[in-house]
């Protein structure tokens, strides 16, 4: 402990042109821009380097996948190798007794000063059963692993807001990270998050040892701050009224809007459009497919995913609320119909009544 | 028709055109912040129930033009946007006109808070739904059942308000919208305000519905002015001229 990035990454055999370049991309990274280089190389001289714990709950391990596809590569390179990844059930060689071991040292010997990084939901039915490392649950780990954090960061949407396995009936009761630690967590949520968003928010908090500005649902606003509609470039084609109405149209061929086939861009915050995926190669909708909202709490109850609207709950998985809104108006339309013609067969005998009173009065 | 030679209905006569001459009195009910707010009300509502939905369904028209040449659904989102700060700003002066205004537009005519309201939201269902008790003493304002669902529509109007804005707000920087954030969370983000501000919209289609075909039934049945008191803001009252 106690070595900066810069010595640690002398001693692997990097070069000082190469940890300048690997200042630049990080400072870009985490949106810093030109001007920041120099105050990134400035921490990563100096600070001492965090030591980092990666916990694995239940996922599928898409945002690990994901994090070591970032578009500089040297970053990634270089933040394995250089940052203190004590402990990582995908990555580290250490197994066993041997990897407990390393965890609990870490979380000792670093007390207040170690970044979590949760990838994962929590299972908090029964006793927490369904995810356990070592004999212990999940929550417990946790507990244990954040007391002492000096940041949580919650990867992906499944410890950001509970994805797949929350979605209904969520049988495990998986639960987010933030709604089970009292302190702030950082999330960074998609299915899986974007490789350059994890290193940004990485970056940000290695550079300024600080939590980056969170919206209210604890997501730095850097990224998840717009809505992949408002970035998108098809926006134009949404504000002209130009839709793709069938996935083989062809409005389709010319690259029209996809909101009638159910885009997600409209509700959904995230970078996607801006930062696109595997190094800016493309991202969802340039490729033709509508956005899913992968990043929004709750989305695989939203759908389904070519439907503008989620369908109603209690009347099937073809009606949406239009369907519900049509048959109620229909059915007061009928009943009004119905009520007039009502009126009209007692119309003789209401006049009759009000001219008795007439009568009574006069 | 001469007064002398009143027809009176008797069992199984058909009625005739005309009764014993009864005096009304002229009631100045709705003024004029009244009807105003009613009509700008309609047409913003009506306005924000078209381009809500077209937003929803976009429907299919000019697919010859090039994405440049041409803005209509930003024109409808225009359009929604402007009718619902129209809307905002006449209900909020329709709640202050209800403790300024006259006893019919109070904000106490809303709730049925008096035994008498009580008895006459008895009276109007045995009017309206059974249609027995066609006629009585109904208020000369808003019958205590039509003010308490009036009631419930403020309620609707604030929370498609609620809904609006805080959809409003991912594209907007200024203040006003930022103001129901909060929302968003509690449904669970954006797709959810987004599917309860649509639902809602049936609840304004189903209102208007019932809502005009009331006012003409219950001008029919009481017989002094309901649809053009809003208009003009006179309804009348019959005088009773015996006993009491
Ligand atoms: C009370 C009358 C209103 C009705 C019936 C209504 C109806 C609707 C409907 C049906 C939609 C489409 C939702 C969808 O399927 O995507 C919509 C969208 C919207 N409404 Fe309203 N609305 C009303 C009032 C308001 C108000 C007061 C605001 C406040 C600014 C507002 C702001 C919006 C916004 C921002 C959208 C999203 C537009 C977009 O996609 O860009 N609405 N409305
Ligand atoms: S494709 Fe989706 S994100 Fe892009 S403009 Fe259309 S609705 Fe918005
Ligand atoms: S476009 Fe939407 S669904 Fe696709 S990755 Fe981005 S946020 Fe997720």
């Amino acid at each position: 402990m106690g070595q900066s990035i810069w010595s640690s990454m002398q001693q692997k055999g990097y070069s000082r042109r190469e940890f300048m370049q690997f200042c630049a991309a990080a400072a870009t990274v985490a949106g810093f821009g030109q001007a920041g280089v120099a105050q990134v190389a400035s921490a990563f001289e100096k600070k001492e380097k965090p030591a980092v714990i990666w916990m694995h709950f239940q996922e599928c391990t898409c945002c690990s996948e994901s994090f070591i596809r970032a578009s500089h590569p040297i970053v990634v390179d270089a933040l394995l190798d250089v940052l203190d990844l004590n402990y990582t059930e995908t990555l580290m060689a250490a197994s066993g007794f041997q990897a407990e071991k390393s965890l609990t040292d870490t979380i000792t010997k670093n007390k207040g000063k170690y970044i979590v990084l949760v990838e994962g939901a929590v299972p908090t039915a029964d006793g927490g059963v369904y995810c356990m490392i070592g004999g212990k649950t999940a929550e417990s780990i946790l507990q244990t692993v954040a007391k002492d954090a000096a940041a949580v960061v919650a990867w992906g949407s499944c410890a950001s807001n509970g994805c797949v396995q929350a979605a209904k009936p969520n049988p495990t009761g998986a639960t987010p990270i933030y709604k089970l630690v009292d302190k702030p967590v950082i999330n960074v949520p998609g299915c899986p998050p974007i490789a350059d968003v994890m290193m940004g928010v990485v970056t940000h908090l290695l550079v300024l040892g600080q939590v980056p500005a969170l919206d209210s649902q604890g997501r730095p606003k850097e990224f998840y701050g717009r809505r992949v509609h408002d970035t998108c470039y098809r926006r134009p084609n949404y504000d002209a009224g130009l839709f793709v109405e069938s996935w083989d149209d062809e409005n389709a061929r010319k690259g029209y809007c996809l909101y009638k086939m159910g885009c997600k861009g409209p509700v959904t915050y995230n970078a996607c459009s801006v930062v696109k995926w595997n190094e800016g190669t493309s991202y969802p909708i340039q490729s033709g497919h509508g956005c899913i909202g992968c990043s929004e709490a709750g989305f695989w109850d939203n759908g389904p995913f070519y439907q503008h609207l989620a369908s109603f709950p209690g009347f099937g998985i073809e009606s949406t609320a239009d369907t519900v809104g049509t048959v109620v108006g229909v059915a007061t339309l009928a009943g009004v119909a119905a009520h007039a013609v009502v009126t009209n067969i007692r119309k003789r005998g209401v006049i009759a009544e009000v001219h008795a009173e007439d009568q009574k009065e006069s | 028709m001469p007064m002398s030679t009143p027809v009176v209905a008797t069992g199984n006569a058909t009625p005739v055109p005309n009764g014993q001459p009864v005096e009304y009195r002229r009631i100045y009910v709705w003024e004029m912040p009244v009807r105003v707010y009613h009509w700008i009300n309609a047409v913003a509502l009506v306005a924000l129930c078209v381009t809500g939905y077209m937003i929803g369904a976009p429907i299919r028209m000019f697919y010859a033009a090039e994405a440049y040449q041409q803005y209509w659904f930003g024109w409808v989102r225009f359009i929604h946007f402007t009718a619902a700060f129209i809307y905002v700003f006449n209900f909020l002066a329709r709640l202050y006109w209800g403790f300024v205004g006259n006893k019919y537009s109070s904000w106490a005519a809303f709730f049925p808070l008096k035994r008498s309201q009580r008895q006459e939201i008895v009276d109007v269902i045995k009017a309206d739904v059974f249609e027995v008790k066609m006629h009585g003493p109904i208020s000369t304002g808003h019958n205590a059942l039509a003010g308490f669902i009036y009631f419930g529509t403020f309620l609707a109007f604030v929370f498609q308000t609620i809904t609006g804005f805080a959809l409003y707000s991912s594209m907007s920087n200024s203040w006003l919208p930022r103001m129901f954030n909060w929302i968003v969370p509690l449904l669970g983000g954006d797709f959810g305000v987004r599917f309860w501000h649509h639902l809602f919209l049936w609840f304004f289609v189903t209102f208007i519905i019932v809502h005009i075909y009331l006012a003409f039934y219950h001008d029919y049945i009481e017989g002094r002015g309901t649809v053009s008191s809003i208009i003009g803001g006179w309804k009348f009252d019959r005088v009773e001229k015996r006993g009491k």
